[in-house]
């Protein structure tokens, strides 16, 4: 089976940014790793073996509630792969050559499972906003049921057996995607960052490195997997995030109170950009939807819809916007198939804006 | 010393981390450690196997052969794997690789993790001598704490749960 036409359009449920503390947290995703007990790892294992592996667990999970479909990656065209990744669905690694490498995906595409990526088994759920707690309950409850059919790599010491020394113990990676433009515009982003961090969080700029992402998108997960329990793990990291969303929404109502008319002139001026532009490169576009997407948070323009980052972040990213048209496109002619869609969706959300 | 990520100036830059309450400590010279930022993205496995290495290399100055392996470390007898191979990728092959490498692996786990022993979920269908541990384990701190309130009934009532449950596991 290939990618059909649905993923053109239809947005993964993470995408439709509904959860809660979405004014910054855009979503939630909770990732075990799990590798079977007899067989070596996939780096060090041939293509007859990780075959077995793959249609083992394909068996395994086409008797499961979850309705999930089953691609094998060498049937996807690199497009389709790439645009998995732009949807943070598979991994670059897994988008990459390899032998037998599969993936599960329900229909609102918040359970993922990898299968031959760097372990056996990725299994990965993706919620909208501030969700950890139901991630990790979902992923806990596709891996119990796959474990009721496979023989996991376990053990007592280290717990669930992974090729990265990284993930042993519970194998549980949790990260948490938040959009935080109020502490970069207000100066405080790098000392939070850094909070973050000392906290024993890792910290990612999604578009580009360090302090300097551009669209001020952040990912923050935890860096250790043993030694804690699952819960412990999600408690420690939620309340790290409590402490920067609430930093952040403070830092949002101090630029409103002291630099009002800076913080609306660049919301607006976000808003002509987006809305008028002929033609926009990503990493301009996502910039200019960071500022949008503040200006509706602190409702200096209430007819747009919230999601439209979550949405827009994910559908002007290359490989997504050719799938939506249909055909490979050069790098001037997506910049302006960009700016079309962009324009596109603001006239759908904001009618007689002032 | 030397820098843990490049392996070749002196590490002048000390860096403390507080991961769950462990202190984690890291040397970079001024370079690095400026590269890096003041804070890791070490989401990144590139970058957080760079300092695997480096921690590896700066800790076990061992002797190498002349294929670049290591002196007294076997191979996997299972997947293959060499010592050497694991350094370079900071990934191992197998299950086996870890009672294999497990002197080597050991010091690392301990310092990526702050810690070396699993706490977390354990699979129903592996895990039943594992639950059963545990349980006695738990057993032994409320019996303690009985003995400590004085509640030697309480005491006596729950070292015979534990006896029992001994006796299943040697079973
Ligand atoms: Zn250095
Ligand atoms: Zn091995």
């Amino acid at each position: 089976m290939s990618l059909d036409k649905k993923f053109q359009t239809e947005q993964s449920k993470w995408m439709q940014g509904k959860g809660p503390m979405n004014d910054v947290v855009i979503s939630s995703r909770a990732r075990l790793a799990r590798n079977l007990a007899d067989y070596s790892f996939p780096s060090r294992e041939d293509a007859k073996q990780l075959h077995q592996v793959r249609e083992k667990v394909k068996q395994v999970l086409e008797d499961l509630q979850y309705k999930l479909d089953f691609l094998q990656m060498e049937d996807l065209s690199e497009l389709e792969k790439r645009a998995l990744v732009e949807r943070h669905l598979i991994s670059i690694n897994h988008a990459s050559q390899g032998p037998e490498k599969g993936l599960a995906i329900d229909k609102d595409q918040m359970i993922s499972i990898m299968v031959n990526e760097e372990d056996h088994l990725r299994i990965q759920v993706l919620y909208p906003g501030m969700q950890l707690q139901d991630a990790l309950r979902l992923a806990e409850e596709v891996d119990d049921a796959l474990e009721k059919k496979l023989e996991y790599a376990f053990q007592e010491k280290w717990g669930y057996l992974s090729c990265c020394p990284t993930n042993l113990g519970t194998g549980l990676r949790v990260s948490v995607m938040v959009h935080l433009p109020g502490l970069a515009l207000a100066g405080n982003l790098k000392q939070t960052l850094q909070l973050v961090t000392r906290l024993g969080l890792a910290v990612r700029g999604l578009y580009g490195e360090g302090s300097e992402s551009a669209g001020n998108i952040f990912q923050l997960s935890n860096q250790t997997s043993l030694g804690l329990k699952e819960e412990e793990i999600i408690d420690n990291i939620s309340g790290v995030i409590g402490q920067v969303v609430e930093r952040e929404r403070k830092a949002r109502q101090y630029l409103l109170r002291e630099r009002e008319v800076e913080i609306k002139d660049r919301v607006w001026r976000a808003y002509g950009t987006l809305a008028y532009a002929q033609k926009i490169t990503s990493e301009e576009a996502v910039s200019l939807l960071s500022d949008l997407k503040l200006g509706i948070d602190l409702e200096i323009i209430k007819e747009i819809d919230p999601a439209i980052l979550s949405q827009l972040m994910v559908l002007i990213r290359p490989a997504t916007l050719q799938r939506i048209n249909n055909r490979e496109l050069d790098e001037i002619e997506r910049d302006i198939k960009r700016a079309e869609l962009i324009k596109k969706k603001l006239d759908g959300g904001v009618q007689n804006v002032r | 010393m030397l820098c843990q990520e490049c392996e070749k100036n002196k590490a002048t830059v000390h860096l403390t981390k507080i991961v769950n309450n462990q202190k984690t400590e890291v040397y970079l010279c001024q370079d690095c450690a400026q590269k890096k930022g003041e804070f890791s993205f070490a989401d990144d496995p590139l970058s957080l196997h760079n300092f695997l290495t480096g921690f590896l290399g700066g800790e076990y100055p061992q002797q190498k052969t002349p294929e670049g392996g290591l002196v007294g470390v076997s191979d996997c007898p299972n997947c293959g794997l060499s010592y050497s191979e694991f350094r370079e990728k900071g990934r191992l092959g197998c299950a086996v690789c870890f009672d294999n490498f497990e002197e080597q692996v050991t010091p690392l786990i301990k310092r990526i993790h702050g810690r070396e022993e699993h706490r977390g979920k354990v699979p129903a269908r592996t895990g039943g001598l594992i639950r059963k541990k545990r349980e006695i384990e738990k057993k032994r701190q409320e019996m303690e704490k009985a003995v400590r309130q004085e509640n030697f009934e309480e005491a006596a009532r729950i070292r015979d749960e534990i006896k029992k449950l001994e006796k299943e596991l040697e079973g």
